[in-house]
């Protein structure tokens, strides 16, 4: 497919979301609840475990870079000041969306595809149930909460990560790694954070649809469109976040 | 055919062109209440394309599809859903969704376009079941019953509503011969009893004599012949011979060439270099 026509058929699945969501319903056609949380589980819940893992992780990794530099310079007490403001602010949003994008976004490429290349979206459309009313709108609704519920939920458990190394490895106790972490952070930092995750979140969910939606040829098809999905998605996601960063904090 | 009945299928001088090549061209016909209209022709002869423009997911190049006396081709999508309503059609893999149970995607029109309670639509749907001779399998997914199952659900589901028209797409093919039987006959009691049109796309000539009031046979993208069962099969054209007979030899092209491929890349034969390539690495 050439590319001016996926980016057609990308604004035009944004514009139809925009009118199923926001316009249908006073026309009385409201979306349907259940399936929204059918899919949150899904998005959402299931991840939270991978989600956990890698944040964990990355707060144990940047406190450990953060001993390693800052020992030299006598500054050891800057450590949760700078796990708690890279995870809010960059690494919780960009981390958790890599993890979302290759666990859910993926899926859900490779759900609608499958659907596509097995005439479902078509009988759909022949029963008069819009595939995107029945099928987007839940999936992108999920997305919109969970992404940033799941990013919230790995800021703890990062903090949580920096917070293992300090006190196990380094001379700080619990109360002191709170309290340095806690003065340090303002909320701009964790809401910076969150409307990145919201704005991945729209990425991510629209990437993933239009792929699976437009999937053409077989198995073979939805390979490539699973591919592609994971790879724009993750292109989009990591240039918005430069052009965001950006816009928050060098721009004043 | 009774020409004093309401027409509920209008064509009219449909063309639809690929690039240079028309796959339909000047197909006009129509179809009056309680007729089942059986379209046959080889693959690839444009059956399933027709199919696609009288159930509005495909715009012609030129001419007119009407469906209850309202012009489709130039409607917008909301218009057509109503239309839509009106009509059920069964597809060829059955297009179960493979998410839902049995039940559920019996349910699933009944859901979305009626009012009725969970109670009433669970009854109707042990109905449509009851009909196709699936009951009992309500809470089994696609993926548990067989390809003959599925198409049959296909068959329920597209009867949910109690559409008027109902389109079908190879019913019959990979079902066994008692099976065939049986969904023929189904499909004779609801056009006989309750008046219900049907259009079906099929090769199997056996269930095509045994449901059709009307045939037509397409071929190279125009209508080759029409007229009731007996005229076909009387008639004296060579190729709806071979083609109802089942004859490899006769008028019918065997083979597509490749310039009338060119629309359709993924299909264009290419040197298989593999082989070679192949046999290379088992000899060192």
């Amino acid at each position: 497919m050439s590319l001016e026509l996926r980016v057609k058929n990308y604004l035009q699945l944004n514009l139809s979301l925009l009118y199923w969501i926001l316009i249908a319903p006073f026309t009385g056609q409201f979306f349907k609840i259940a399936p929204i949380f059918r899919q949150m589980v899904f998005i959402g819940v299931r991840a939270a475990p991978m989600v956990a893992l890698t944040a964990f992780s990355v707060g144990v990794t940047l406190a450990m870079q953060a001993a390693h530099s800052l020992e030299s310079l006598g500054a050891e007490m800057y450590i949760p000041d700078l796990v708690m403001i890279t995870l809010l602010r960059e690494m919780g949003p960009v981390l958790i969306a890599v993890i979302v994008i290759g666990r859910s976004g993926s899926a859900v490429a490779a759900e609608l595809g499958t659907m596509k290349v097995s005439e479902e979206i078509e009988a759909l459309e022949v029963m008069a149930i819009n595939p995107i009313q029945y099928l987007v709108v839940p999936r992108f609704l999920a997305m919109m909460v969970m992404l940033p519920a799941l990013t919230i939920f790995g800021n703890y458990i990062g903090i949580l990560g920096g917070w293992a190394v300090c006190v196990s490895a380094l001379d700080f106790n619990t109360a002191g790694y709170v309290l340095r972490a806690l003065e340090s952070a303002e909320t701009w930092d964790l809401y910076s954070g969150m409307i990145k995750s919201v704005v991945f979140a729209w990425i991510i969910i629209t990437i993933a649809c239009n792929a699976g939606l437009n999937v053409e040829g077989g198995a073979e098809g939805v390979g490539q469109a699973t591919t592609a999905s994971v790879v724009e998605a993750l292109l989009a996601m990591l240039v918005t976040n430069a052009v965001l960063t950006g816009i928050f904090f060098f721009s004043a | 055919m009774n020409p004093n009945s309401e027409a509920i299928i209008e064509v009219d001088h449909l063309v639809r062109r690929f690039g240079d090549r028309a796959v339909l061209d000047q197909i006009s016909f129509n179809v009056h209440r309680g007729e089942t209209l059986v379209i046959m022709g080889g693959s690839g002869c444009g059956k399933s394309t027709l199919l696609r423009h009288m159930i509005g997911s495909m715009k012609p190049t030129t001419g007119s599809v009407k469906l209850f006396g309202e012009e489709i081709t130039g409607m917008a999508e909301r218009e057509i859903e109503r239309v839509r309503l009106r009509f059920g059609m069964l597809f060829q893999s059955g297009a179960l969704l493979a998410s839902l149970t049995v039940g559920e995607n019996v349910a699933l029109p009944l859901f979305q376009h009626t009012k009725k309670s969970p109670d009433e639509i669970e009854q109707i749907v042990k109905q449509k079941l009851e009909i196709v001779g699936l009951t009992g399998f309500e809470d089994l997914k696609p993926d548990e019953i067989s390809g003959g199952m599925k198409k049959r659900v296909g068959l329920a589901r597209a009867l949910a509503l109690d559409p008027e028209l109902l389109f079908s797409d190879e019913p019959t093919s990979g079902l066994d011969p008692i099976m065939t039987a049986v969904v023929d006959e189904l499909t004779l009691n609801l056009t006989k009893g309750t008046h219900m049109t049907a259009v079906v796309v099929s090769h199997d000539m056996t269930s095509a004599f045994r449901i059709a009031t009307r045939m037509i046979m397409l071929g190279h993208g125009s209508i080759v012949a029409q007229g009731t069962p007996d005229e076909i099969r009387n008639s004296s054209n060579p190729e709806v011979q071979q083609f109802i007979h089942g004859r490899a030899d006769g008028p019918i092209p065997l083979n597509v060439s490749q310039e009338e491929h060119k629309d359709h890349q993924h299909v264009r034969p290419r040197p298989f270099l593999g082989a070679r390539f192949r046999f290379h690495h088992k000899h060192p």
